[in-house]
């Protein structure tokens, strides 16, 4: 049924409809809305049976699921940001015990400097964890992709985040299609998991692994990530046929196929670049994009069929490794390494920087006449990273980098720009 | 495409009314998209909410940055912040006031602007008088339906029954119909 509703809402919804058994969930922006529906909706009997665990906090939420999710319970969490810090001992042991909990992560900057807006650190700060991540680009394709989520996760026995960028999506209006309970579960069978803790059939979950034995453990999980691969592109195609919509998967090409410079990036950010490479296609130039959906595990096979005839890729991403540089960058340029290609990173919209037509198409053209260096941030102001330096030479006692810069460039902006 | 930005200050419901306002465009049969901005997130900092309409599915994800249409909720902004940056020559402008046009000392950015197309609207008022509370909001979208082609009155009572159903959106619906009348008849 076609609404006009928030994403946090639709993603309540898509979830209901999965029919989790356990939701244990903290607030933090930009999910929040999302678990206030899920709190409503089991408080008023519309999505039941499901208990919904209040706890302390985010690592109290997927502790809880873990529990539950060990006895054989559905369960489903949802943070952002520094939720995922505080829950990440325990984002490791659903991993490790090979737990099929569903998480959302409404994508947002971790502090310090305290920032509620979008970026991709927390999904990054997760990348090694062992989870499934995958990246949506609508508030649509966010409900379609929690809903196979459920159905990954178990048919693994592997948790999956699935990771919408906050604000953008969580906060925007939008029209989605809501499937309909028959739908869903004509798709989505009921859990039955691989391991369940059972009074009657006594086991043991979660033991001390020595070194005779923990690597073949750790191997595990990377082949069965590898094996994912397969099985997201089958459940993405499984669901196409049912709804008749391309959700999910493990990558998505936008004009790409043959083109000599090819963009690649995720999430909701495509839908902005779109407009801008149609028209440059449109004044001759060679020029596509593709967003990778399944960020782990990543989709090497995939890019290399789909970049084979590229000469050069700008990876244009939300994430900063301090110290090395991008992230999905240098994950693509391992993965394409045989291949002949020039690999530029750009690292954009961190802590919530607008990404705009005509910053895009600055950047791009820059790109095009190879002028772009091999990591280039975009928008940034070097005379505002210069004021601060100059200060730092100036005297030992210069102050919070971070206050100096905000009192030289924030206050002033938000009075001025929109 | 059309893009409308509406400035407020918070508490005041700018991000309420961005949602209304599309969710009227979809009653309508258009494609609508309505993304807060937030500064800090506390009463009285500036707001900024952005609505675009379209015949197609909008997945652009910028601010909007050439409007169409303000909606000033609060004037007390022309001072703080650069309401019309970015307004279309054709553009429209709609202001909570109770004073006349020429006291708000606007000229300077509204000049290049057709004639009719600053509209006031004492939004305030009619919303102590209807609704017991000074919110402008849906007062303010039952305006815009009088001078917009793009948003029928009818869609916005719809969307504001949606968004408050029972006693709190009948009050509204009433207040934004005395709007449209009074902006329909000026």
């Amino acid at each position: 049924m076609l609404k006009q509703i928030e994403g946090s809402q639709a993603v309540a919804q898509a979830v209901a409809l999965s029919r989790p058994e356990v939701i244990s969930a903290y607030p933090i922006t930009p999910q929040t809305h999302i678990v206030e529906d899920l709190g409503l909706m089991v408080k008023s009997g519309k999505l039941s049976p499901c208990e919904f665990l209040l706890v302390e906090s985010e690592f109290g939420a997927l502790s809880a699921c873990i529990g539950s999710s060990a006895a054989g319970a559905r369960s489903y969490t949802a943070t952002s940001s520094q939720g995922m810090l505080f829950m990440m001992e325990a984002v490791y042991n659903a991993s490790g015990m090979g737990l099929p909990i569903v998480m959302t992560v409404g994508n947002r900057a971790i502090g310090a400097p305290i920032n509620i807006w979008n970026d991709w650190s927390d999904s990054m700060s997760a990348r090694d964890a062992g989870w499934i991540q995958l990246f949506v680009e609508t508030n649509q394709e966010a409900v379609d992709v929690h809903i196979q989520a459920f159905k990954l996760a178990e048919e693994l026995s592997m948790p999956v985040m699935v990771c919408m960028d906050g604000f953008i999506l969580t906060h925007s209006y939008s029209q989605v299609d809501i499937p309909s309970q028959e739908t869903v579960d004509s798709y989505l069978p009921s859990f039955q998991p691989r391991q369940v803790l059972d009074p009657s059939a006594p086991v043991s979950m979660g033991a001390m692994v020595g070194p005779e034995a923990f690597t073949e453990v750790r191997y595990l999980a990377h082949h069965k990530q590898r094996l994912a691969l397969k099985l997201i592109t089958e459940q993405a195609a499984e669901f196409e046929k049912l709804l008749g919509r391309d959700s999910g998967g493990l990558l998505k090409e936008y004009d790409s196929a043959g083109k000599e410079t090819v963009i690649v990036t995720m999430g909701s950010v495509i839908g902005t670049m779109k407009e801008v490479l149609a028209e440059m296609r449109e004044e001759g130039h060679s020029i596509g994009a593709l967003t990778v959906r399944s960020f782990r595990p990543f989709p090497i096979e995939a890019l290399q069929e789909a970049l084979k005839d590229a000469r050069r890729v700008i990876v244009f991403e939300k994430s900063l490794a301090v110290g090395i540089g991008g992230i999905l960058a240098n994950d693509l340029r391992m993965a394409t390494r045989d291949l002949d290609l020039a690999v530029h990173s750009v690292i954009g919209g961190l802590g919530g920087r607008p990404i705009t037509r005509a910053n895009l198409r600055r950047m791009f053209e820059k790109g095009l006449n190879d002028k772009l260096n091999r990591i280039h941030f975009h928008d940034m102001r070097m005379d505002v990273v210069n004021r601060e330096l100059d200060r730092e030479k100036e005297q030992r006692l210069s102050g919070s980098a971070a206050e100096n810069i905000l009192s030289d460039v924030g206050l002033v902006a938000a009075a001025k720009t929109i | 495409m059309f893009q409308i930005r509406i400035h407020g200050r918070g508490g005041q419901g700018v991000v309420s009314a961005a949602e209304m306002l599309s969710i009227a465009a979809f009653e309508q049969g258009k494609h609508s998209q309505a993304v807060p901005s937030f500064g800090s997130e506390r009463m009285g900092a500036p707001v900024v909410a952005y609505v675009r309409i379209d015949d197609k599915s909008i997945e652009l994800r910028e601010p909007v940055l050439d409007p169409n249409l303000l909606i000033v909720q609060d004037p007390t902004l022309f001072n703080a912040i650069d309401v019309f940056n970015g307004l279309r020559d054709d553009g429209w402008v709609l202001i909570n006031t109770s004073k006349n046009l020429e006291d708000l000392n606007i000229d300077q950015a509204t000049n290049r602007l057709p004639a009719g197309h600053v509209i006031t609207v004492s939004a305030t008022e009619l919303a102590m008088k209807h609704l017991g509370r000074p919110t402008p909001n849906t007062v303010l979208l039952g305006a815009l339906a009088a001078i917009s082609d793009e948003i029928d009155i009818d869609a916005v009572c719809s969307a504001i029954g949606k968004k408050f159903p029972g006693q709190v959106g009948e009050a509204n619906i009433v207040a934004a119909q005395a709007a449209y009348q009074q902006a329909a008849g000026a």
